[in-house]
Order: structure tokens, then C-alpha cells, then sequence
């Protein structure tokens, strides 16, 4: 096999597992968007506010310090205590939910019965609103998340592939966070689908997605169900916000991969986890081969936008994405 | 009575039609343009006219352009940015290129070209719909940029990678190039403000207006009742990136006049505009001014009260100002739709009737 | 029983003229339910044709059918003796074919006033350029239209609510600007879809009496479907009557209501298909 066959494939092994990530964030909005039709632009800001919060909460930063001393002319930063990391993800998961019911309590129950597009332009105020807000608490400055995830590329793939591709090919170079990642979201997943199989509440939820008027009338609170999914996908957030986190850092550009995640649900269609799965997949492995096999050509760094003409003009053929049902208009 | 509408009958259908049906508005319209044109220029300084007074024309001209898409005909866009650095380059490439035609047509033409670029990424809105044709305006957006980083033709292969407005006249003043003088660069915004305001109230009560809000309101119904649906959303995408791609092309030429693209016209240039419109009010053209004007004053009062009397650092004001424009996003989605605007209009009804409620 | 073929003068004296409008073997499905089976009739220059039939028979997809909002998988609809090729809702319109909907459609954005011009667009010939300097043919047409839809509401006496949003009307009011709206268009043919739904006796009472006299001052053809059987029997010149997506009936009121199918039909008599 020539090396560059091989490097093609690692590409596309990349890509996969940056796809992975793609979908675990797309997948915190097919959640909220089944249950409540909301498509929720602050996804990628929850995932940043929680990360920033696991990250405060762990090193016992004092909430709104920046705000206090700016006030008061105080000097401080610190508790001076650091919390163990799962205590600190219970209680980061704690603050996720009830983010879920202030939004719903606050915003969306007073938007009831409103047309999509003024609940989106809803969830992007929110987003800023969040993000402010994450800054005011924890302070904007880039910050390390110290979970002892591994790091750095698989030595043992490197060298059980090193010899496959002839002298010029050194082996797959795989990151180790990615491999955890695809764990993650792969036990993530199968939890969340048992979730909504085997539990009351799950079965309650996708009763709400099938039906709000069916399940109003079997006596599910909607109300209960709306905050349900909003932690759920607090909850998803998070644990995409650590993976991110720890691949980059906490900082701003983590809440950028909510805009990932759009062509994403574009591609896979707004109501359907195997499409977000399949969606985060395709796009990928499309923007990393095209980036390898065209970006050289063009100057590079088409992965900005290749994901959203990649979804467009798929849309434009089918509107409903690969898996969302068709749209039947009726008068 | 402040306000009068009683006593001021229409004798004919024309006069029921016009912009300000009402004769104290329409006193209050020539009153404002009369200010504007011939006493503020007097009093304009360097400091009024960048922290307030261009940005607040320019981003008029961008805000009426989304509300004609967005307002009017229902299509929520989120490219905004990269039409108007459509605009932006398009006026960079002909004023290099025709350094002898006059920058005001030069303007005009480069928001043609942004009409052109805009009807093109219009096209999928025939298919698409809502939030999946907002998510699609994102392509737009950061392909645009990406292109006007990447292709080096269309910043003339400059090493910074930036545009630059070279000096251009109007009736022998310099209106770009650093040896403008404010009051010029002024009204040169000013001309285009009046100018985009009039034609986009015209067209907005005209039959044109009408299809566009009949699409928005009810696509079905209105295709049925006899809209084309293809014309109606590809001439609001051009009427919209027209007025958008002449305020990118002001706002490179005679507001920054120099401009590295993916600063300037980012995506969150994209969600400005929006909340200008969100706040100020959808679907209307004095909307466009009020949102404009409140986004444009916020952070200057912000720092002036956050930095400069309570002498909090920078940072802190700016993550305050986010709280507080989402806050305001959402408190007006929730509590007023049409934004400003609406408020306005209530304060007159109000304004009419006192001192008499009832 | 009267010859249907010619033209003939009714007892009210009103000329029922030559076919406006055949459908010919419609069938339509979606998925695998067939709304519309094998359906064929027509309706004539100036009268009023009903259509009638039990929630779900395909009465509204027959209108959307003429619409051209469904495409049957079979059959042909004829236009004025000409078969009509396969066009768009609104070139459908631009026929001269307005219409009101089941659920009201208008647009809960716009006032009265500009609801009911919009049934005024195809008139509009004047360019953008020529709205956004709004000079010369535009300013022109926009009085013309003005001058048409102010008739169109001193007929239906909605002069009080012009500047309403029609968000806020009520609804038997809201079906009114409706039917002005179809109106302004100066239609050939007016298809009306349940135009008296959910109103009470007196609200009823109006909107026949706007029906008849459109029908007679403007001589304007109209297809109605209606559930108010003494309605149908005042209105029309002749009823297509419609059961589960097929035709049962096709005559004059008497005829239909005398007809067994019929009577069957809507006594809930079981169906053996
Ligand atoms: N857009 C559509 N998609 C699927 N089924 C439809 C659609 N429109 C109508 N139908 C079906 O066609 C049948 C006839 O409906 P309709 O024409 O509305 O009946 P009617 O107006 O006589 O009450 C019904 O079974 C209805 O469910
Ligand atoms: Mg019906």
C-alpha cells in the first residue's frame, strides 16, 4: 500500500473521530428539539458554561470574584480548597439543571405556541446572555481542564501500523483523547437511547415528541418533561464540554462548536439521533478529506465552511435531512 | 392634545397612502431631516461622528436591509456579515481598479454586486425554510470570509492582507482616506441613510411589500392567492443585500477605512444586526433606526458608566454588556415582538389621547 | 329535469352559461390513502355549484386540486374548453381563480386593508424600480387597486375595521376579509371552502346574502363547500355530493335530496367497500 493511500485512510480515521464529537454536541439539540421543537442555539455555550463551571467549581474559584473585587476593592480569587472531579461533575450537573428550569420557568413557558423561528432567535439571546454570564462568574481567561484524561497520539498504533506503508509511512497517528472521546459518546448514546426505552420518564419523553396533545392528555406534565430534556442536554453538554475542554482548552472557542453542530442536524435531520450520529460522521470525515485532498489547492482552512455548503446544497435536494420525516404542507 | 390625528381627514386615497398619513409626523419628519442635514454637520466632532454618529447611519443602512429579508418577508438570515464584506470589497475592488469614477457611485455599484452575491445564496430559501434556511445563510457567512481571506485578487495581493480606502472626493472634499473631515464623512452617510429609508418605505407599503409579508405571514396561502413564491424571496434577498452590501461598503470606505475581513465582518456582525432589528422591531423601517441607534449607544454607555464612574475594568463591562443584550433579546421575543417600535407607537397612542384617557 | 348542455336562464333569472371549469376523472392520493377517486364533473359560467359531503369525503382537495396546490395522479381539469397543462398555484390564480380556505389563511401581520389588497397583486404590472421611487405607473396602480378593494369593502360593509390588524378580528369577522380579499381579485371563478363554518344564525344569513349577490351583480361562477344543508339547498344551482373520496350524487338540490345514495350517506349507513 503506498503511504499516501495510507495517510488518506488516517484522514478519514480523524475524521471519523472528529465526527464523533460533531455528533455528541448535535446530539444535546436533537434532544430539546424532539421534546419541544426549540432549536437551541445555546448548546455550544452550555457546553462552555459548563466546563468553565466543572473547571471552577474543581479549583474552588470563588463565583462573581471578578465582579465582587471590581465592587468592593477586594483582592479575592479562591476558596482555597479544590473539590474531586466527580463530586465537582455531580455538582456541575447540579447547576445544569437548574440552568433547565430557570430557562424554562423564565423564558419558554412564556413562549408557548410561538412560531420556531422566534423561539431560535430566543435561544441566541440566550446564548449571549450565557456566555455573559459564564464570564461574570468564572472569568474569561483560558483555563485547563485537569481531568487526567489521557493525551497525545497512541504510541501502540503507531507502531502496530508503522510497518504497513513502506518506509515513508511512519504509522497512524491517533490521538488518545479522541479514542476516549468515541468511548464516551458511544456509552453516552447507548445510555441515553436506554434512558428513553426502559424508563418512565424516557418513555414520557418521546411520548411528548410524538404528540404533545396525546401526552397532555395521558397526564404527563409537560412542564416536567420540558426541564427533563433541558438537563439532559445540560448534561450532554457537559460531558462534550470536558472533551472539547481537554482537547483545547476552556475558553470562548468552545462554544463555536455548537456552529459545528448545525450542518451537522442539517445533514442528519433535527428529530433523529442515528441522523445526528450519521451526520456528525459524514461531515467529518467529508471536511478532513477535503481538507487533505482540495484544501492545498485553495489555501486551506476550508473546514470554516465546507460542513455548511456540504449541508446546503444536501438540503437543497432534500429538505428534511437524511432522517427527518417529510414535511407534508397541508392549508 | 401633544399628539393629533383627530381633524386630520384623507380626501383622497394618495394622501391615505403616504409615508406619514399623519400631518404632525410628517412636521416632525422634515423637522428631524433638517436637523440632521444642516445643523448637526456644524457640531459634529471626531468622537460624536465614530462612537456614535457613523456607526449608528451605517449599521441603519444594514438593519433596514435584514428587516426587508428578515421583518418583512420572514426569511431570518444570519449572513448579514459577509454580504455586507461583499459590500466591502466590492467598493475596494472598483475604487482601486476606477480610481476616476466618483466613490459614491462606486458605493451604489458594489451594492448591486451584493444584491447579485445575495439573490444567488437566496436560491435555497425556495426549498428551505425557517431555521434550516437561517442555519444555511451560516454557509454564506463563513464562506464569504473565507474567500475574501484566502483569494489574495480580491485584497489587490496586499501583504497585511487588509484593504485599505484610498483617498476618493466628493465636490472636491475628501469623504475617504484619513484627511476626511468628519462633518464629510457625516453626510455622506447621511445622503445614503435618507435615500435606502425612502425606497425601503416605499417598497415596504407597495405591492412589493405586500408579497413580501404575505410569504412571511402564509407561504401557502399566499402562493395560492396568487404570490410567486420564487420572486417574492429572490427580491427580498436582493433588495435586502443591496442595502446591506452598501453599508459594508460604507463601512469599510468611509467609517474604518481599513478593514482585515474576518474582524470587520465576522458572524457576529451577522448577530448585531439581527438584534438590532430583534430590538428594535420587526418589520418596521423606524425600527431599523431605533435598534440601531440603542445597540450602537449601549456599549457607549455602558463604558461610561461601568468604566469611566464605577471604574470597572474593561472586560467586565463587555461581559456585562452580553448579559445585558441577551436579557434584552429575550425580554423583547417574549414581551414585544415589534420592539422598540411597537413602544413608540404605544407612547403616541398614549401621547394622543392625553390629557383625556378615556 | 333540465338539459344540462345548453345554457339556460333560472327561475331568479340569471344566465347559467357554457362550462367554465370540467374536471375530468380526477383521482388523487397521498401515500397510500386516496382522497379523490375517479371524480368527475363540472361547473358552468355564472352558477353556483355545491359541494357537499361528510368530514373527509375530499372536498377541500378537490378545491386544492383546482387550486393547483395537489397534483392529481390522474385525471384533467378543463379551463374554458381548453385542458389546463400542469402550472403553479399562483399562475392558477392569475387565471382568475380566487378562493377562502377551511381554516382561515389570512395574514395575521397586515391590516384589513392590505390583506384585501393583496388579492389586487396580479394586477400589479409596475416594476421595482418604478414602487421604489413609488412615481408614475405605480403610484397609478396602487390608487387603481385602492379604488377596486374600497368597493370591495363597502360591499361587505367592512368599513370600520380597514386599519385593523386582522390578528385581532373576530372570527366571523375574520372570514369576511377573507372573502374580500378573493373578491379583489375580480375572480372568474370563486371557490369558497366552508365560508359559514362555526357561524352563528345571523352571521350566516350575511355571508349568503354577500354570496348571492356576487354571484348575481358580478355575475362571478362560485364553487362552494358547505355543511348547512339549508344553506346548500338556498345557494345552489347544483351539488356534487362526495363520500369517501368518491362521487354519490350530482344534481340539482332537489335531485340530490332525493337521491338514496345520498340519504344514506349522511345517515351514517354502512359502507360496503
Ligand atoms: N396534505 C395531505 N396529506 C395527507 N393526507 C391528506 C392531505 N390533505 C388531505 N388529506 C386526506 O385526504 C382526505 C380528505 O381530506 P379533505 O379533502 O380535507 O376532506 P374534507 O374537506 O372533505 O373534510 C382525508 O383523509 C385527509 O386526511
Ligand atoms: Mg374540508
Amino acid at each position: 500500500m503506498s503511504a499516501d493511500f495510507l495517510y488518506g485512510i488516517e484522514v478519514v480515521i480523524n475524521g471519523l473521530m472528529a465526527g464523533v464529537m460533531y455528533a455528541l454536541v448535535a446530539l444535546g439539540f436533537v434532544l430539546i428539539f424532539k421534546a419541544s421543537g426549540i432549536f437551541n442555539f445555546a448548546q455550544g455555550v452550555m457546553a462552555l458554561f459548563a466546563a468553565l463551571t466543572l473547571v471552577g467549581i474543581m479549583e474552588g474559584q470563588i463565583p462573581f470574584a471578578h465582579l465582587i473585587n471590581a465592587t468592593f476593592g477586594t483582592e479575592i480569587h479562591h476558596f482555597g480548597w479544590h473539590v474531586p472531579a466527580l463530586l465537582a461533575i455531580a455538582m456541575t450537573v447540579g447547576v445544569m439543571v437548574l440552568f433547565a428550569w430557570a430557562v424554562q420557568r423564565f423564558l419558554f413557558r412564556h413562549l408557548v405556541g410561538q412560531e420556531p423561528i422566534i423561539l431560535f432567535m430566543a435561544t441566541i439571546g440566550l446564548a449571549y446572555f450565557l456566555e455573559g454570564v459564564g464570564d461574570l462568574m468564572w472569568g474569561s481567561d483560558i483555563k485547563t481542564l485537569a481531568l487526567g484524561l489521557p493525551q497525545g497520539g497512541a504510541r501502540w498504533i503507531e507502531d502496530a501500523t508503522a510497518g504497513l506503508g513502506g518506509d515513508d509511512f511512519y504509522g497512524f497517528f491517533i490521538d488518545k483523547l479522541d479514542i476516549v472521546a468515541t468511548g464516551v459518546a458511544i456509552v453516552l448514546v447507548t445510555g441515553l437511547i436506554l434512558f428513553s426505552q426502559y424508563t418512565k420518564h424516557g418513555r414520557a419523553m418521546r411520548a411528548v415528541a410524538d404528540d404533545h396533545q396525546a401526552a397532555l392528555s395521558v397526564g404527563i406534565s409537560l412542564n416536567f418533561i420540558w426541564i427533563l430534556v433541558w438537563s439532559l442536554a445540560g448534561f450532554v453538554a457537559l460531558v462534550a464540554g470536558i472533551m472539547w475542554g481537554a482537547k483545547s482548552g476552556v475558553q470562548f472557542s468552545l462554544s463555536l462548536i455548537a456552529l459545528k453542530a448545525l450542518p451537522v442536524l442539517m445533514l442528519g435531520g433535527f428529530t433523529s439521533i442515528p441522523g445526528a450520529i450519521v451526520g456528525g460522521l459524514i461531515i467529518g470525515v467529508g471536511e478532513k478529506l477535503f481538507e487533505y485532498l482540495i484544501g492545498p489547492m485553495v489555501g486551506g482552512a476550508t473546514e470554516n465552511w465546507f460542513a455548511y455548503v456540504l449541508a446546503l446544497l444536501f438540503l437543497v435536494f432534500r429538505p428534511q435531512g437524511l432522517f427527518g420525516e417529510k414535511i407534508i404542507e397541508r392549508v | 392634545m401633544l399628539y393629533r390625528e383627530a381633524g386630520d381627514f384623507k380626501t383622497s386615497y394618495v394622501a391615505d397612502s403616504q409615508t406619514f398619513p399623519i400631518a404632525f409626523d410628517r412636521y416632525r419628519y422634515w423637522v428631524v431631516l433638517a436637523v440632521a442635514f444642516l445643523v448637526v454637520p456644524f457640531f459634529i466632532t471626531d468622537y460624536t461622528a465614530n462612537a456614535l454618529l457613523l456607526p449608528f447611519l451605517i449599521y441603519s443602512i444594514a438593519a433596514i436591509g435584514l428587516n426587508i429579508l428578515t421583518g418583512y418577508a420572514g426569511q431570518v438570515s444570519l449572513g448579514t456579515g459577509g454580504f455586507m464584506a461583499v459590500g466591502a470589497y466590492a467598493c475596494y475592488k472598483l475604487m482601486t481598479a476606477f480610481p476616476d469614477v466618483n466613490i459614491l457611485i462606486h458605493v451604489i455599484l458594489a451594492g448591486g454586486i451584493t444584491a447579485a452575491v445575495g439573490t444567488a445564496f437566496g436560491l435555497p430559501s425556495l426549498r428551505i425554510k425557517g431555521f434550516y434556511l437561517a442555519v444555511a445563510t451560516l454557509a454564506a457567512q463563513f464562506f464569504l470570509v473565507w474567500l475574501f481571506n484566502k483569494v489574495s485578487w480580491f485584497y489587490n495581493y496586499s501583504a497585511s492582507g487588509q484593504i485599505n480606502a484610498p483617498e476618493r472626493t466628493v465636490l472636491g472634499v475628501a469623504v475617504t482616506g484619513p484627511n476626511t473631515p468628519a462633518w464629510a464623512s457625516y453626510l455622506v452617510c447621511l445622503v445614503f441613510v435618507t435615500a435606502c429609508a425612502l425606497i425601503a418605505r416605499n417598497l415596504t407599503r407597495g405591492a412589493l411589500g405586500r408579497q413580501w409579508m404575505a410569504i412571511r405571514d402564509m407561504d401557502i396561502a399566499a402562493e395560492i392567492i396568487g404570490v410567486n413564491p420564487l420572486k417574492a424571496k429572490l427580491t427580498a434577498f436582493a433588495v435586502s443585500s443591496f442595502f446591506v452590501g452598501i453599508s459594508g461598503a460604507l463601512f469599510f470606505a468611509v467609517y474604518l477605512g481599513a478593514v482585515e475581513v474576518g474582524e470587520a465582518f465576522g458572524i457576529n456582525k451577522s448577530f448585531l444586526v439581527l438584534f438590532m432589528i430583534i430590538i428594535g422591531g420587526l418589520g418596521s423601517i423606524f425600527g431599523a433606526f431605533a435598534g440601531a441607534a440603542f445597540l450602537v449607544c449601549l456599549p457607549v454607555v455602558l463604558k461610561l458608566i461601568g468604566v469611566d464612574l464605577l471604574g470597572w475594568p474593561t472586560d467586565l463591562v463587555a461581559h456585562f454588556q452580553l448579559v445585558i443584550v441577551g436579557l434584552l433579546i429575550m425580554f423583547f421575543l417574549v414581551k414585544e415582538p415589534h420592539g422598540l417600535a411597537q413602544l413608540w407607537r404605544l407612547a403616541k397612542e398614549k401621547l394622543r389621547l392625553w390629557p383625556f384617557p378615556h | 329535469m333540465k338539459d344540462m348542455t345548453e345554457s339556460y336562464v333560472t327561475e331568479d333569472g340569471r344566465t347559467i352559461g357554457d362550462v367554465m371549469l370540467d374536471l375530468r376523472n380526477i383521482t388523487l392520493r397521498f401515500g397510500g390513502v386516496e382522497a379523490i377517486k375517479d371524480i368527475s364533473f363540472d361547473i358552468r359560467e355564472g352558477e353556483i355549484r355545491a359541494i357537499i359531503g361528510p368530514n373527509g369525503a375530499g372536498k377541500s382537495s378537490m378545491l386544492n386540486v383546482i387550486s393547483g396546490f395537489y397534483i392529481p395522479q390522474e385525471g384533467e381539469v378543463w379551463f374554458h374548453g381548453r385542458k389546463r397543462p400542469q402550472m403553479k398555484p399562483y399562475q392558477v390564480a392569475r387565471q382568475g381563480i380566487a378562493r377562502t380556505f377551511q381554516n382561515i389563511a389570512l395574514f395575521e401581520g397586515m391590516t384589513v386593508l392590505d390583506n384585501i389588497m393583496t388579492g389586487r397583486l396580479n394586477y400589479t404590472k409596475s416594476g421595482m424600480l418604478a414602487q421604489a421611487i413609488w412615481k408614475g405607473k405605480a403610484e397609478r396602480e396602487e390608487t387603481e387597486n385602492r379604488e377596486k378593494v374600497e368597493r370591495v369593502i363597502d360591499f361587505l360593509e367592512i368599513q370600520a375595521i380597514r386599519k385593523t390588524p386582522v390578528g385581532r378580528l373576530p372570527y366571523g369577522l375574520k372570514k369576511r376579509v377573507e372573502l374580500a380579499r378573493a373578491l379583489a381579485a375580480d375572480p372568474k371563478l370563486l371557490l369558497l371552502d366552508e365560508p359559514m363554518a362555526g357561524m352563528n344564525v345571523e352571521e350566516k344569513e350575511d355571508m349568503s346574502r354577500f354570496i348571492l349577490d356576487v354571484n348575481d351583480e358580478f355575475g362571478t361562477t362560485i364553487a362552494l363547500i358547505e355543511h348547512d344543508m339549508g344553506v346548500v339547498m338556498d345557494l345552489s344551482d347544483r351539488v356534487v355530493v362526495m363520500d369517501y373520496g368518491k362521487k354519490i350524487g350530482d344534481g340539482t338540490p332537489d335531485d340530490v335530496r332525493n337521491n338514496q345514495a345520498v340519504i344514506d350517506a349522511y345517515l351514517g349507513v354502512a359502507h360496503d367497500d
